[in-house]
């Protein structure tokens, strides 16, 4: 009861605490407007929303296990993550047969290499790992293979599913690494925040694009992100994740400017992961949560807006004599 | 219980997704016919079956791949009662074919069911090959015996030919409706049909 207490006087408890009560409320409007709705589309519209409510409590429920146990449950779940992220891409990658290898690299070598370089915080190879090292030994591998058929294209799509999936991901656990004068924490409560707010984002331009959405913002990508979705949902974001700048080592005009860079760069994840589904003719990536889509569908806003914000946090928060 | 361990192991690993396009349900004598890429595809095959029709399913297996060394030959003829055939290097003769169907057909009893690949080996680049007859003649053998295809997407990708370690993308499993051998129908004809509805629920 204690540890309790103790954790909700951290700005990180309030924070979880503040989710789930909106949670609560959240799950006992999406029940009794199920129950005394009338039309077919609204019940439809209703039992969707509801799908995604029950699901954010199973990610609220794994998430606050992986930050309750510290840095290393943290990774771990990331690492898990990703794993599924990448596993999910490379399905509708149009690899050959000749990419075994490659693809073994991928998952097997540099995935769990990049992970157990954020355990390690040992921030040099970590942010070089894949932009420079399975960037040639993916290359080379498939060169050695023989089959020059799509070469670049080949070699290109596995390198960018390990740079999404695995490198930008792994941006988030990363800031665990960050050390801030005067915040002995905060690695964990940024942590928390980059993914509040991002998740947050994608909730509100959700809300706003089905109450007044019209006017789609890029019509042959996604026909559900709409200028209307778009401008309610970010200001709103805006609007909360400059409220929450007391969690944060953020001055609330920082906090400001932080939220809006992981507003807008989680829109534009959202909308760059929708193009690659529309080209490879599929709806959602997945099927793993119920209401989501997939594991990759969930976490597109955080895809972009992740190693920003680490590189953001890092280069105005973190002394340069502390890197 | 290895058997399932194993089944629960092959399903994680190639993380698939089953559909059945038709209910097939009740026990009767069956052969599960499926597009053949990978050395997990029998056991993908016997997990994405209902538990009831599992026990009686037995997969076909070459005996050069399946009965070496005693691990695999544990595995297949123990946990799975796996059928082996001979397909060794030698010329093609009718008589060695008939031989392994007669074989095929004594060690089937009177319940159990068979998983078969009827392409006779595992394709490389995951287009399905050409159907062997020896699917026709075990149908004549067994009148009334029901066929259900069963498309494996993905397997020649997650554990291509050759290759000793699975990449783990997400692979699908799809069966389709019952068909029979009808009566008086060539082997050419029946074999063209059995293929054609193997290759319908690639899309399915």
């Amino acid at each position: 009861m204690t540890a309790l207490t103790a954790f909700l006087g951290t700005n990180l408890g309030r924070l979880v605490a503040g989710v789930v009560a909106f949670l609560v409320v959240a799950t006992l409007i999406g029940q009794v407007m199920a129950r005394t709705a009338r039309s077919e589309k609204t019940l439809a519209t209703l039992r969707n929303a509801n799908a995604r409510i029950r699901a954010w409590w199973v990610m609220v429920a794994v998430f606050g296990v992986a930050v309750g146990t510290g840095g290393t449950g943290s990774i771990l779940m990331f690492a898990v993550v990703s794993f599924l992220a990448m596993r999910e891409f490379m399905t509708l990658t149009p690899t050959a047969s000749d990419d075994h290898a490659v693809l073994i690299f991928a998952f097997f070598i540099f995935a769990p290499i990049q992970y157990a370089l954020v355990w390690a915080e040992w921030y040099g190879l970590f942010s070089i790992l894949i932009p420079v090292y399975a960037f040639v030994a993916f290359a080379t591998r498939a060169a050695l293979s023989g089959n020059t058929q799509r070469f670049l294209e080949r070699t290109a799509t596995v390198q960018w599913g390990l740079m999404a999936c695995v490198y930008c991901v792994s941006h988030t656990p990363a800031l665990l690494i960050l050390r801030i004068p005067d915040h002995p924490d905060a690695g964990a409560t940024l942590l928390f925040y980059l993914v509040l707010v991002a998740q947050i984002n994608d909730v509100m331009q959700y809300i706003w694009g089905k109450a007044l959405g019209e006017h789609p913002v890029a019509p042959t990508v996604s026909p559900n992100k709409t200028w209307e979705g778009f401008v309610g949902g970010t200001l709103t974001t805006i609007g909360i994740g400059t409220a929450l700048w007391w969690a944060t080592p953020f001055s609330p005009l920082a906090a400001l400017a932080m939220s809006t860079v992981i507003t807008l760069l989680g829109f534009s994840g959202g909308l760059v992961m929708s193009a690659i589904k529309r080209d490879r003719g599929v709806k959602d990536f997945g099927a793993m949560i119920e209401g989501h889509g997939g594991i990759l569908d969930r976490i597109d806003s955080l895809l972009f807006a992740a190693p920003v914000f680490f590189h953001l946090v890092r280069f105005f928060y973190q002394p340069y004599e502390w890197r | 219980m290895i058997a399932g361990g194993l089944a629960a192991f092959a399903r994680m690993l190639s993380g698939a997704s089953v559909r059945w396009t038709t209910p097939v349900t009740g026990a009767r004598q069956r052969i599960w016919f499926g597009n053949h890429s990978s050395h997990l595809d029998f056991v993908l095959i016997w997990s994405a079956l209902p538990r009831e029709l599992r026990a009686t399913a037995r997969p076909v297996a070459g005996a050069d791949y399946w009965g070496r060394g005693p691990i695999r030959r544990y595995v297949a003829c123990n946990v799975f009662h796996a059928i082996l055939v001979d397909r060794s290097d030698g010329p093609a003769t009718p008589e060695r074919a008939s031989a392994a169907i007669d074989s095929i057909a004594t060690q089937m009893g009177p319940g159990e069911s068979i998983i078969v690949f009827p392409e006779g080996t595992r394709s490389r680049t995951g287009e399905l090959l050409p159907f062997k007859s020896g699917m026709y003649h075990l149908s004549k053998r067994k009148p009334g015996v029901e066929l259900v295809p069963v498309h494996l997407a993905n397997l020649s990708r997650i554990l291509p030919k050759g290759e000793m370690l699975p990449v783990p993308l997400h692979g699908r499993i799809v069966f389709g409706a019952p068909m029979y051998l009808e009566d008086g129908e060539t082997k050419d004809a029946f074999l063209g049909r059995a293929r054609a509805a193997l290759l319908a629920l690639k899309d399915a």
